[in-house]
């Protein structure tokens, strides 16, 4: 990431900005690697994924991970710490007759330390603005089209507090292992945009 | 009055587009915006809550989000002088 060669006004903008910032000992350009690289390692959709094929497998670690997220995920080595604070976390769970989705309508919370850095859909307005309203309608626009028996329930984030949605277990998968369940997880899926 | 981040039910946004393998950044001076936010509120200059009402009052749906971030570390780096 140092070796920037960017030509775009605000690429040129933001070095100007380091330059001073670095010259004020505001930054070290060293820390910016360090931070990225962090950043790329800790915060995994993998990690996610691992927590809904345990909770697929087993149904303590279900029970004890709807009751209290957050002193469910140290059980696998994760925490909601990666970021700048730590944040309460809620999973909610997908059901014959329940369908959840997540959304940040004043920005972008989302729980990065499990499903990694956020798509520009989920920050982006259209998304933000409609999924509470037409939530219906959203999932059809990511080609998720359910029952209309299926109640749709949406989250909305904060600074505080975030969700993830546990899906349903996909039929057939009896006689998978818990990583090959992993591997059938997606981030969409965890969002709430798409079915497993 | 709500701020201008404040969407939620409003109309006039469009469809939602989802692009297909997207990278985390689309391009390196994102990722240094990232990283310069994470150093300045790790040296204190601001906190993440007044990062956030930064961008809340200084963002445009015009801009990207982190054009948006950018504009508010700006806008916060003037206020206290440091710029």
């Amino acid at each position: 990431m140092s070796d920037d060669h960017d030509d775009s006004p605000i690429a040129a903008r933001v070095r100007e900005l380091e330059a001073v910032l670095e010259e004020k000992g505001l930054l070290d350009p060293r820390e910016l690697d360090q931070v990225l690289e962090a950043f790329a390692h800790r915060a995994s959709p993998a990690n996610g994924f691992r927590v809904a094929a345990r909770a697929w497998v087993d149904p303590g670690y279900k029970a004890r991970l709807l009751e209290n997220a957050n002193e469910a995920l140290p059980e696998l080595g994760l925490s909601m710490g990666g970021g700048l604070q730590v944040q309460r976390l809620h999973v909610v769970e997908n059901t014959e007759d329940v369908h959840n989705v997540i959304v940040c309508t004043l920005c972008s919370c989302y729980p990065l330390s499990l499903l990694g850095p956020s798509p520009t859909w989920y920050k982006s307005p259209a998304y933000r603005s409609r999924v509470v309203s037409h939530p219906r309608e959203v999932l059809e626009q990511f080609g998720l089209t359910l029952p209309e028996t299926t109640r749709i329930e949406v989250w909305d984030a904060n600074a505080e507090s975030r969700y993830m949605v546990l899906p349903r277990r996909p039929e057939g998968t009896e006689d998978l292992t818990e990583a090959e369940l992993a591997a059938r997880v997606t981030r969409n899926g965890l969002i709430g945009t798409a079915a497993v | 009055m709500p701020r201008t981040n404040d969407v939620g039910g409003q109309d006039g946004f469009g469809p939602v587009v989802e692009e297909l393998d997207e990278p985390p950044f689309h391009a390196d001076w994102e990722a240094h915006v990232m990283a310069m936010n994470r150093a300045l509120i790790g040296q204190g200059v601001y906190n993440l809550d007044e990062f956030r009402d930064a961008v809340e009052r200084t963002m445009s749906h015009e801009s990207s989000y982190y054009e948006n971030w950018f504009r508010a570390i700006g806008t916060l780096l003037k206020e206290r002088g440091v710029v």
